[in-house]
């Protein structure tokens, strides 16, 4: 898959604010994302985070501000992008070929075989998801969006259902597929060190707002066992519980990636 | 569903208990037991098949049950699966039809019995109008639920990937419906039969029941019971297409 055949995008939000019948979710809420960036949008359970995302794909309308894509205004479905949701959201009554092909015409067979090929399901693309893992299902779910080539892929939390094991392979097979195909990526999870592991940029939200913007200055491919990997994730921890961290990283990561790496070597 | 692959100590079985019957009922009967007045013998019952159906008297009586049956399941089925879509998936339709249909629902068709013999006579259109009114409740209820409860979050997936109108139908509100709609047809089965022999005892001067109701007036005991088991051969020659409809459309689900 090349690189040429994604559309640039730039997402664009401005004071987005959403309630749901009295309780405000999202108070003004602003974020850029650039193309080809991958941002990992974490927060306490309730905090609207999946709200944000529901929003940027056009399922949810906003009471205020506004979307932008490409300096575009989104109306009704964001047709660029696609989403992953937890539950994979599979249909029960077709194989696993069929729901990859899922509002594509009989052409895209071969592409779809090619996409599944890439997840590593080539050989059960015969079979009916009540017969895969959980693990193999969000496989599926992952060929499903990628087939039709986004160039923006949502992910809500797509890997909390999975035991420990399947998601750090998941993480692996979603941050190659990233890398190999361009696309911008926004990942929505309760997991920090997931967070850490696999973005750009680590987005804390809190009070229907970004409380904290964190980029992740590591090479990829990155070793959990870093000690700036756990610096990051104990950051980031301390700002959702509102503890003070006992050691204050902040000013240390939030240098330029050079002299962080100077820092680090030191 | 695997019955493919039953050993044949699983697929006798299940027959043993209907074999010891009739085995212990044909053995009263020879010893005088079950007096004939009261219950003819099984080999009685098949005397009276054979003769039946030499004489032709039988294969009549059969084909006229098998088409009222047949047509008023048609007709009753066929309303009750438009209207339970069309109430599920159009809110208008919903609104407009759905209570009237409520209160409908809730008259036994058997106690129209008395009207629609002053409406229809008792020829044809009496039964096939009882049994398609017998058949359509139960195909409704079961689709317009079906297709009301599947699941939304497959339905907003479907519309996210670009699925609308006709294609969201098709792909995912109808499979959704799908074995909702399923216990409703075999539900309705069971529904036309009961109404077909109900309709056929009353009134009627063919088919099974009309020959069970003649053949009571000669004390044709071995007629009468041979008219049950047909019923109960037909009841469940219905069911076994019924399932198997079922395995075909949901061998997803096993």
């Amino acid at each position: 898959m090349n690189t040429e055949d994604y559309e640039e995008i730039h997402v664009s939000i401005h004071d987005i604010e959403k309630s749901f019948d009295e309780r405000e979710v999202l108070k003004g809420l602003n974020l850029q994302i650039s193309q080809g960036e991958f941002v990992a949008v974490v927060g306490k359970s309730g905090c609207g985070k999946s709200t944000l995302l529901r929003i940027i794909a056009g399922l949810e309308d906003f009471n205020q501000g506004s979307v932008e894509l490409n300096r575009n205004p989104l109306s009704g479905l964001n047709k660029k992008a696609r989403m992953m949701f937890q539950d994979g959201r599979l249909l029960p009554w077709k194989r696993v070929i069929d729901n990859v092909c899922l509002g594509l015409g009989m052409a895209s067979r071969q592409k779809a075989i090619q996409t599944l090929e890439q997840v590593g399901l080539k050989e059960r693309i015969h079979d009916y998801p009540s017969k895969l893992s959980g693990g193999q299902k969000q496989r599926v779910a992952l060929a499903r969006a990628l087939v039709h080539d986004p160039s923006l892929l949502l992910l809500d939390e797509p890997l909390g259902a999975l035991d420990a094991l399947t998601r750090l392979e998941m993480q692996d097979l979603i941050e190659s597929l990233w890398k190999n195909r361009n696309f911008t990526a926004i990942l929505v999870t309760h997991d920090v060190e997931e967070a850490v592991a696999i973005s750009d940029r680590v987005v804390l939200m809190d009070n229907g707002k970004i409380s904290l913007n964190q980029p992740i200055h590591l090479s990829r491919p990155r070793q959990r066992t870093d000690p700036v990997f756990s610096m990051y994730t104990e950051e980031i921890l301390a700002h959702i519980t509102n503890r003070k961290s006992k050691n204050n990283y902040s000013m240390v990561l939030n240098q330029d990636p050079e002299s962080l790496l100077n820092t680090i070597n030191n | 569903m695997n019955w493919r692959t039953k050993g044949p100590a699983e697929q006798i079985l299940p027959w043993f208990i209907p074999f010891l019957v009739l085995a212990g009922w044909q053995y009263l009967s020879w010893t005088g037991a079950i007096p004939e007045r009261i219950l003819p013998a099984p080999t009685q019952i098949v005397e009276a098949a054979i003769e039946l159906t030499a004489s032709g008297e039988l294969y009549d009586h059969m084909s006229i049950s098998l088409g009222r049956a047949l047509a008023g399941f048609l007709i009753g089925g066929i309303l009750g699966f438009l209207l339970g879509l069309f109430n599920g998936v159009f809110r208008f339709a919903d609104l407009f039809f759905d209570t009237s249909i409520q209160m409908l629902r809730n008259i036994p068709h058997l106690a129209l019995i008395p009207l629609v013999i002053l409406w229809f006579g008792i020829g044809e259109t009496s039964k096939i109008f009882l049994v398609a009114l017998g058949v359509l409740f139960p195909v409704y209820i079961n689709t317009y639920h079906g297709i009301k409860s599947v699941d939304k979050n497959l339905i907003e997936m479907g519309k996210a990937y670009g699925l609308k109108g006709k294609e969201l139908f098709f792909h995912v509100i109808l499979p959704g419906a799908m074995s909702s709609i399923l216990v409703g047809i075999r539900f309705s089965l069971g529904v036309m039969w009961l109404t077909l022999i109900v309709a056929e005892t009353i009134s009627a001067q063919t088919g099974i029941g009309y020959m069970a109701m003649n053949a009571r007036e000669f004390m044709q005991m071995d007629v009468i019971v041979l008219s049950i088991v047909i019923y109960a051969l037909f009841g469940k020659l219905s069911d076994v297409i019924a399932r198997c409809f079922e395995g075909k459309l949901l061998k997803w689900n096993n």
